[in-house]
């Protein structure tokens, strides 16, 4: 009769797990969690496919999985980095270029120019966080699409790359090395420096996402870019902001890809773009921005990770068809997230 | 709107309002900057007859990116974007070089005819799939069509086995690397595409149609277009030219490279949409400016080889264009910078009767 | 009894567009405690004063002083700041996130810059509760209807400085058309919300185009005309024809023409028969015919599936169940072609979003429909074109006569005369008119009205749904009554029916 009746059996309808049961944490989640799961489901699939079928050519070995962190670490910088612009609602072409970009960048400054390695971390990874600021600052002050601006982005950091040398700089610096060579032992296997960080970076990125307020803003802008003007709430800042963690985390992810390959060069990272926008989707982060999970892009970032390690245990497999795999894996996210948008608005 | 006494400034005001006036200066402006640095950069001269110039190649290196712009302008035009059209130049590209490869003679018109044939129908159906997941199933266009973007190339290689397929056709040769009537063929072709797209639509209704699905997609349904055909329709098409480019590519060079022929083409061609004044929103749309726009792209290119800096700064001065066109055409720049005179636009007068009126809305056009 | 001191004082306001002098020294208070109505037509400055308000547009002249000191508001986030909370016609929340945060975000609690999420939760319930709501505050608000997520945002907007020491508490609530979509249940609800923050003390700014809610809640009313303050009356002092009055500032000279209208008597054979046409959801299974010439109105309060009943004839929605017969041919009605093809017209109630193209012009608006029906391989002649459109502009009197203008930048009723226009010219055989009258000034609705009448004289029928009940009855043949998703009744229209008939049976949900 009044909007309280209404109220009630709407929200039965929609909250399958009763209040009692559910953890704080999954009350936080709701069922917007589900893609997650589908994808960490995905992934165990292909886990224990993997198993059975190369069991006997080492897949078992828990160091297995854990190369999948040190393969993929800067992939999962960089798609966290994705996550945050795409949970607001935009999208962020200049990461692989960034990438690119920061590799040459820090391989010019340690070798050319002979600068320790301690000042050039800090000097790069304030190069990317500016060159974010700057996007974001054009995004939201000349409201110019976020495609259009990030890919003079993505011309501009590549380009730079090649002002700075055509040729690739292979890096002989000891501390790079040595540390591109540190172990963490874990018990059953180790973590590279480059892992570890990245997996403090997600966990950073998560704690940022749920406990702050700069965290809620993205959801909320992503959710709905007015109402959130309306509601006050720093728009510009937020975005810019965005933007710039966006290429923290490219530069941060450029570091890793420097030390996991020790050498800079213009073509690094050419469309890894691509692949963070396909392991956000595939962890189940609605392109459209405001909803999704850091921890979705983790598992995307494994399930991506894990194609390569199969393909590679399957050894007659030609490269392509990692990147073919990858399309029909995004083919099937793309359908499942549409399939489930199109349930919730009926 | 308001009727000024001077004449001259009306003009003026007309002109530099035209929609058009900001791409054809751009392009303008880059030709000019070539005469310092080649003073005959504008002479056209006759050798072996052929046309040989630098107008001339700037044309003839533009048409693959030409022909890609003027079907992303109409996918863009019905307020979606095809990213896939860089995987498509690859696979029709692998197609074709492959079946003429495996023909006991290359040169046999025959072959080469249903070469292009099978590669074209490949990419149709490239665009059949896209059109199918935006129109059919409703999925945001950037998002559909990153699918082929990320696995075309995948399945480029499948085709090639991961080499560049050369091949020795001479038939083929023409499309992208031959001559008539004293012009690159490529031009030719060019410019049938783009005859036939202007008069596709703007002698039948088909324009029309497509910017109202772009302007306004359910009160489209509502009287009666059939978007969902017409967004199939323009995705194939999009394809068809993304395919045609592709032929070019594989012709100029007789060979398919699945890795990187047509590499990056999508965001040119995108870029070259946008300088020529057509939203990225969607609705009115410019094949015109999109033609100008893919020519600054390649004068740009060109421009830099000319005036004798290191080629490698291609990618900054695009980066630099990109963001000089777009900052001039975001109206609020040309608020702040310029000031809100004449622009009457910017802030509307009327009372907005929503808030959702209020919104800041992205305005690329004119 | 002496006066007590308002609130807020607005002094000389004056905002100007380019071209446009939107405000022209307008005088605006509110007393603390009362519900206030802004009152005017379109363009009268009514949007535009709340903006200024809520400092969504920066004002060029005058003062505005709140609680007795002058105050600058900057910006919507100033405003808050300062008290002043608006609730707007469009849901201005953020679907995906919940309800608690919804009322929270932009100034959570935090400890040490961690968000406290059980504080959160807690204080959403507990106000929530004491505003007498049954709201689950961790549900995502887009499992709530749009009238539930109105009496968040209202939530949110008055809990503000409840909660933290930057704002002052509420003073001043501007509730802008937040009525327009809602049902009566949620009417009543939202006025009973009103009513219980009225007395707590708070100053209410209500706007609303209809008249009975804003004699049914308001205390005092402020009416504009063209930018300028025409008077500030006590509802009680000034009746519903005084009040029109002066918001078009002439008599009803228009209306009463419309009253005194004689129906076209005879009407001819059936054109179109719906039989056990109904969809899931939308509204049960009904019976219906239209006759030729026939103008049959639909009333129902919102929601109680007028609009539902007729894009289901349109083929706008699909039905799961009957078939409709078009001169005795048996329509599909799988997709609005179906209908169109069979001449049938629609002209939504989202003017915007359903209707308009608004970056293509005038022209290319009204062509819009006669050309999608002829496919995109067959243009219209330009000259065969321009005829039409200029036959149209004049008919309809559409201003600016230009076909060349931009459709987004007329006003509200020349937009609607535009969508008419687009339909006219494909001479469909039924119009179906989904509020037409809706949001647009009441020069504009007579004018729709009157047509209405003379395409019913020339042979067309018309379904027509308006949400005031007079309209309908003047206007209609028969009236087919709905409520609760159901056509309930459907009465021939003559002296015993009257809105009071009609209002009895939509409430018995039977006919007599």
């Amino acid at each position: 009769m009044s909007a309280t009746t209404k109220t009630r059996t709407a929200a039965e309808g929609r909250t399958p797990s009763t209040p009692a049961q559910a953890s704080t944490a999954a009350r936080l989640l709701g069922d917007r969690r589900l893609p997650v799961l589908v994808t960490a489901g995905l992934f165990l699939a292909m886990y224990i496919g993997g198993l059975s079928r190369y069991q006997n050519y080492g897949f078992g070995e828990p160091q297995v999985f854990l190369n999948l962190f040190i393969d993929n670490g800067y992939l999962l910088v960089a798609a966290v980095g994705a996550t945050f612009v795409i949970l607001s609602g935009g999208i962020d072409l200049s990461v692989g270029s960034l990438i690119g970009f920061t590799t040459m960048f820090t391989a010019w400054l340690v070798e050319r120019q002979g600068l320790p390695l301690l000042l050039v971390i800090p000097l790069a990874l304030g190069v990317g966080a500016f060159g974010g600021f700057l996007m974001g600052y054009v995004i939201h002050n000349f409201e110019i699409q976020p495609f259009i601006v990030t890919l003079a982005g993505l011309f501009l950091f590549r380009g730079l790359c090649l002002v700075i040398s055509k040729e690739s700089i292979s890096i002989s610096d000891s501390t790079v090395s040595s540390m591109a060579q540190t172990r963490v032992p874990l018990g059953l296997g180790e973590l590279s420096i480059g892992a570890v960080v990245a997996l403090v970076v997600l966990a950073a990125a998560f704690y940022i996402l749920h406990y702050t307020r700069f965290g809620r803003r993205v959801y909320a802008i992503g959710g709905n870019e007015q109402s959130a003007l309306l509601m006050g709430l720093p728009l510009g800042g937020t975005k810019i902001a965005v933007y710039t963690v966006s290429g923290f985390c490219s530069a941060l992810a450029g570091l890793l890809f420097m030390l996991y390959i020790q050498s800079g060069d213009p073509l690094h990272a050419v469309g890894m773009e691509l692949d963070a926008i396909a392991a956000v989707v595939i962890g189940g982060t609605l392109l459209t921005g405001g909803s999704g999970y850091v921890l979705g892009t983790l598992f995307g970032v494994l399930v991506l990770g894990l194609i390569k390690s199969i393909i590679q245990f399957e050894g007659t497999l030609s490269s392509w068809w990692t990147k073919i795999a990858t399309g029909v894996l995004l083919c099937a996210f793309i359908l499942i997230q549409r399939a489930m948008t199109a349930r919730k608005q009926t | 709107m308001s009727t000024p006494s001077a004449t001259t400034p009306a003009r003026w005001r007309a002109l530099t309002h035209h929609h058009l006036f900001w791409p054809v200066a751009v392009l303008v402006a880059l030709l000019l900057v070539n005469v310092p640095f080649t003073p005959d950069f504008f002479a056209i001269r006759m050798a072996d007859g052929h046309l040989y110039g630098s107008l001339v190649s700037i044309v003839l290196f533009g048409s693959p990116l030409i022909l890609v712009a003027v079907g992303m302008t109409l996918v863009i035009a019905t307020g979606g974007i095809d990213l896939s059209v860089g995987a498509v130049v690859a696979i029709t590209g692998a197609l074709t070089c492959s079946y003429i490869s495996d023909q006991a003679d290359q040169n046999a018109l025959a072959g080469v005819f249903l070469a292009m044939g099978i590669g074209l129908v490949a990419a149709v159906v490239c665009g059949l799939w896209n059109g199918f997941l935006v129109a059919r199933m409703g999925i945001q266009p950037i998002i559909a069509t990153l699918i082929i973007m990320v696995a075309g190339r995948g399945v480029a290689q499948l085709i090639t086995d991961g080499q560049i397929i050369t091949i020795n056709s001479e038939p083929y040769k023409l499309i992208g690397g031959g001559y008539w009537l004293t012009l690159p063929f490529s031009i030719f072709v060019v410019a049938a595409v783009v005859a036939v797209t202007v008069a596709l639509t703007r002698r039948t209704a088909l324009g029309l149609l497509v910017e109202s699905v772009g302007g306004n997609a359910e009160a489209s349904r509502l009287v009666g277009i059939r978007s969902m055909r017409i967004k199939i329709m323009v995705y194939m098409f999009c394809a068809l030219c993304a395919g045609i480019a592709g032929l070019m590519i594989s012709s100029n060079t007789s060979a398919a490279d699945g890795n990187n022929a047509g590499l990056w083409i999508e965001l040119d061609a995108i870029l070259a949409v946008v300088i020529g004044g057509t939203s990225l929103l969607g609705g009115r749309f410019s094949i015109g400016g999109t033609v100008i726009g893919a020519l600054v792209i390649q004068t740009l290119t060109t421009t830099i080889y000319t005036i004798g800096v290191p080629t490698q700064t291609n990618l900054v001065f695009k980066a630099a264009v990109v963001i000089v066109v777009c900052l001039l055409q975001s109206p609020k720049f040309r608020a702040k910078v310029f000031g809100a005179k004449g622009r009457a636009r910017v802030t509307a007068p009327a009372e907005p009767a929503t808030p959702a009126d209020a919104a800041p809305k992205m305005e690329v056009s004119r | 009894m002496a006066e007590p001191r308002p609130v807020l004082e607005m002094t000389g306001i004056v905002k100007e567009f380019p071209g446009v002098r939107a405000l022209s020294g307008v005088d605006f208070r509110l007393f603390p405690g009362e519900i206030h109505a802004l009152m005017g037509e379109n363009g009268a400055g009514k949007s535009t004063l709340i903006k200024v308000l809520t400092g969504v547009h920066p004002l060029d002249g005058g003062t505005i002083t709140l609680d007795g000191k002058a105050v600058r508001i900057g910006s919507p986030l100033q405003a808050q700041h300062a008290g002043i909370s608006t609730v707007y016609q469009e849901v201005n929340l953020c679907p995906n996130l919940s309800v608690a945060e919804n009322i929270f975000i932009g100034r959570e609690p935090t400890r040490a810059g961690r968000i406290q999420w059980k504080q959160i939760r807690k204080q959403a319930a507990e106000m929530v509760d004491r505003l007498g709501l049954d709201i689950d505050v961790t549900a995502p608000l887009s499992s709530y209807p749009l009238a539930v997520q109105q009496l968040v945002a209202i939530v949110r907007s008055v809990g503000h400085g409840d909660s933290d020491g930057e704002g002052s508490g509420t003073k001043v609530l501007v509730l802008d058309e937040p009525t327009s979509s809602l049902d009566r249940d949620e009417v009543l609800e939202l006025f009973r919300l009103m009513r219980r923050l009225r007395d707590e003390g708070v100053a209410i700014l209500f706007v609303s185009h209809f008249l009975d809610q804003i004699y049914e809640i308001c205390d005092r009313m402020t009416v504009l005309r063209n930018g300028t303050l025409v008077g500030e009356h006590m509802v009680a002092d000034l009746d519903q024809v005084g009040l029109i009055e002066l918001m078009i500032g002439k008599a009803l000279d228009q209306l009463e023409e419309l009253h005194e209208h004689q129906l076209r008597s005879d009407v001819g054979e059936t054109l179109v028969k719906a039989e056990g046409l109904g969809r899931t959801g939308g509204i049960a299974p009904f019976d219906l015919e239209i006759k030729k010439g026939e103008v049959l109105g639909l009333a129902g309060l919102l929601g109680s599936g007028r609009t539902e009943l007729a894009r289901l004839l349109f083929g706008a929605d699909q039905p799961d169940s009957g078939k409709v017969t078009i001169v005795g041919k048996q329509v599909p009605m799988s997709a609005p072609n179906d209908a169109i093809g069979a001449g049938v017209a629609f002209c939504s109630e989202n003017r915007k979003t359903e209707g308009l193209v608004p970056d293509l012009t005038v022209r290319e608006n009204i062509i819009l429909a006669l050309q999608a029906s002829r496919g995109w391989t067959r243009p219209i002649p330009a000259s065969q074109r321009d005829e039409l459109v200029a036959k149209y502009i004049k008919a309809l009197d559409i201003r600016p006569a230009n076909p060349e203008a931009r459709v987004g930048q007329l006003s509200g009723g020349n937009q609607q005369k535009v969508l008419l226009a687009r339909w006219l010219i494909t001479q469909p055989k039924l119009l179906i008119l989904d509020e037409p009258t809706r949001g647009i000034d009441v020069g504009a609705k007579a004018e729709i009205q009157k047509l209405v009448v003379s395409l019913s004289e020339d042979g067309m029928s018309v379904l027509y749904i308006a949400a005031e009940l007079e309209e309908v009855l003047r206007l209609s043949h028969t009236i087919g009554v709905l409520r609760d998703r159901k056509l309930v009744a459907q009465l021939t229209n003559g002296p015993e029916i009257t809105t009071s008939r009609i209002l009895e049976t939509i409430a018995s949900g039977e006919h007599q």
